[in-house]
């Protein structure tokens, strides 16, 4: 599924209990993806527990609309680097779920052929320029990418730009700091988003961050900084593209902040015992899928058939995804060295263990 | 061929890329307008301009990194380490970044990146700034490390490596830089992933790379007026390592001795002498040995700096040992 990009003067009609410009196209759109985004991340879980997912597995949900605001305001020319808590953001920039979900199983079909997994989600046709599974590892090399523009072109309402999505425990870092330093002295058309879910693994933001406001922490490199609620699709989609285009058009880096909650652990295997059932019961209740959903509800954008259709469209994208992913080969052990190198070297080390090293 | 230093070889095959590859750009710390700690790049700021020869604030995990993006793009970042001990703070987008994308993402992209640095002691600058750390990036998947002995070897390697579509660590050594040597002139592409015999010989194999090659020269040159044949092979690269090359040398002589500049427990030597006694077994008449720095943090003082380091009358020591002990006669 595509993100949409804009919308066009077609679109434009008033629709009640929106801000003007909304189409009810638009809007159901949104829906549909994060309604797509929650069946496949809530599948995941049971295909992990199903061990047909291995390693880590760090879900969305929660996030949806965070997620699907970013997506709708990254233009198909942009680039995307993510943390490790990817899915939903390959699937809302437009990679099919079936190879998502089969990249998830480890197949030759996923994504990254099965060499990446969850955490390693990458397009390059998308420009989805990977998920990354060390914490804010992903933020010094999306400024590179961001530097790589400078020498393609310059500003202008129709350049190229990356946006960089990372933790909230990822603003503690040293590569952090030192990437939105080199961004904003080099005027790198980049736009960083803190996805602030509450908590790094266990711990909560105050007990993280001295500077708990985390937008705040781009003033040290004189960065535009702004916090917008995560659980409003609208809110977030328009802060980004705001920020977007300011790395655009006047290679002003940004920092944005997008809060919302992680409705679950920080992986599948995390059960949160650290969360009081309280606080537990409390964030259901922020659930931002069942609010949008009640929100075009009560606007008159879906009736009750229309939404119920989309969320069974999802689970059927999801019930493809997951029989493309069952039914993909698994890589062959003869392919192990198959992307070792770019470049072809001679005497490259291709011994599988109790191989001789050099031949008799 | 024209007799130049290794500095000044690095320095005409960065200048030669630049002119040849719009793609091709410098990174690194006082690179520019200070021209390199150790003025490799002297006068490119103003040839090239600051995108091309890009200074940037103290920060190796930052612009390491930024360069492994620039490369996943397309771009061809060189970077300056203004020494080895300083890539620590980068090794998380050397190791866990660069070395992994291309296999990690299933061959969608690749990182054409190259990281320039120097390593070695004996110039004083004691613990924290003379080591060795080669072997670290030679261990990781991923990754290539040449280290280069010779102005020759400087251009070849460099060309190469900044051509290649994967990073490569390019080794070079503080007591190198001044080191001279005839470089041939015009186009000059080294292969990654060869060692050279740069002196035949019949009676030992000494295995060396960058600084411990030239020292291995001295002594095998040496040796030959006392009658002793040395062989001496140079790695060239780390990784990929040319056990072939070493194996047959071996198979030849039936001895051999490493020379390192690196500490002896895991060093590169370890790896040599395993290569060895699996490729060359039967041949060998007497256990391989290795000379490598003594394990500890490099003192500052003199005396104590001069004592960890190998040097020449080491490994003539060692291979006196090896001779003796199958009764070579001489």
């Amino acid at each position: 599924m595509q993100a949409q990009h804009g919308t066009t003067s077609a679109d434009r009609q008033q629709v009640d209990g929106f801000p003007p410009g909304e189409s009810a196209q638009t809007l159901r759109g949104y829906y549909r993806q994060m309604s797509l985004v929650r069946a496949f991340e809530l599948r995941a879980s049971e295909m992990y527990q199903r061990a047909k997912v291995g390693g880590y597995c760090h879900l969305n949900l929660g996030e949806e609309a965070t997620v699907v605001g970013l997506m709708a305001a990254l233009a198909p020319r942009d680039y995307l680097f993510t943390s490790y808590r990817d899915h939903g953001y390959a699937l809302a920039r437009g990679l099919e779920a079936g190879p998502v979900m089969a990249e998830l199983f480890g197949k030759s079909t996923g994504v990254s052929s099965g060499r990446g997994g969850s955490m390693h989600l990458f397009d390059t046709g998308r420009r989805m320029l990977g998920g990354y599974g060390i914490v804010g590892g992903q933020i010094p090399p999306a400024t590179g990418a961001a530097l790589a523009l400078t020498y393609r072109g310059g500003p202008g309402p129709e350049a190229e730009a990356v946006m960089c999505l990372l933790g909230d425990g990822a603003t503690n870092i040293g590569a952090f700091h030192e990437s939105l330093n080199l961004a904003a002295l080099w005027r790198l058309p980049i736009v960083y988003v803190i996805v602030n879910n509450g908590m790094g693994m266990g711990t909560p933001v105050d007990k993280a961050s001295a500077e708990p406001d985390l937008y705040k922490r781009g003033c040290s490199y004189r960065m535009a900084g702004e916090r917008v609620d995560g659980d409003d699709v609208l809110a977030v989609r328009d802060a980004a593209r705001a920020a977007l285009d300011r790395a655009r058009t006047e290679r002003r880096p940004g920092l944005l902040e997008a809060v919302s909650y992680r409705l679950r652990g920080h992986s599948v295997v995390d059960p949160a015992r650290y969360r009081s059932k309280e606080e537990t019961e409390r964030l259901r209740t922020l659930d931002p899928v069942p609010a949008f959903r009640l929100r075009l509800l009560e606007t008159g954008i879906l009736d009750e058939d229309e939404a119920r259709r989309i969320d069974e469209q999802a689970e059927e994208v999801v019930d493809a995804a997951v029989a493309f992913a069952d039914g993909s080969p698994d890589p062959h052990p003869g392919q192990l060295f198959e992307h070792a190198y770019a470049t072809p070297v001679p005497n490259a080390p291709y011994q599988l263990p109790g191989d001789p090293v050099v031949a008799s | 061929m024209t007799e130049i230093s290794y500095r000044q070889a690095l320095h005409d095959t960065l200048r030669s890329e630049l002119l040849r590859d719009e793609s091709v750009f410098l990174i690194g710390e006082e690179i520019g307008v200070f021209e390199g700690s150790y003025k490799i790049t002297a006068g490119l700021l103003t040839e090239f301009g600051p995108t091309r020869v890009r200074d940037t604030p103290i920060c190796e995990e930052g612009f390491v990194g930024a360069a492994v993006g620039a490369a996943m793009l397309g771009m061809r970042p060189v970077v300056e380490i203004m020494t080895i001990n300083f890539s620590l703070l980068a090794i998380d987008q050397i190791v866990n970044h660069g070395a992994k994308m291309h296999a990690m993402f299933g061959g969608q992209v690749s990182v054409p990146m190259v990281i320039r640095t120097p390593g070695g002691g004996g110039q004083q600058l004691a613990a924290t700034h003379s080591q060795n750390l080669e072997v670290w990036y030679a261990h990781v998947p991923g990754m290539k490390v040449v280290a280069p002995a010779t102005p020759a070897d400087a251009k070849a390697l460099l060309t190469a490596a900044i051509r290649d579509d994967d990073p490569v660590l390019v080794l070079e050594n503080l007591a190198l830089y001044n080191t001279k040597g005839e470089v041939p002139d015009g186009e000059l592409v080294g292969e990654i992933g060869r060692a050279a015999v740069v002196k035949p010989g019949t009676d030992l194999t000494v295995i060396a790379y960058s600084r411990a090659t030239v020292i291995a020269l001295d002594v095998a040159r040496q040796l030959e007026a006392d009658g002793v044949s040395v062989e001496v092979v140079d790695l060239r690269s780390l990784r990929p390592l040319d056990r072939e090359t070493i194996c047959a040398s071996v198979r030849k002589t039936s001895r051999a001795v490493v020379l390192e500049d690196d500490w002896l427990s895991y060093g590169v030597g370890a790896e040599i002498a395993a290569t060895v006694q699996e490729g060359a077994f039967d041949y060998l008449d007497a256990p391989v040995r290795r000379v490598a720095a003594a394990e500890v943090p490099l003192p500052y003082a003199k005396p104590l700096e001069l004592a960890a380091l190998p040097d020449a009358a080491d490994l003539v020591k060692v291979i006196g040992e090896v001779l003796d002990a199958t009764r070579f006669a001489r």
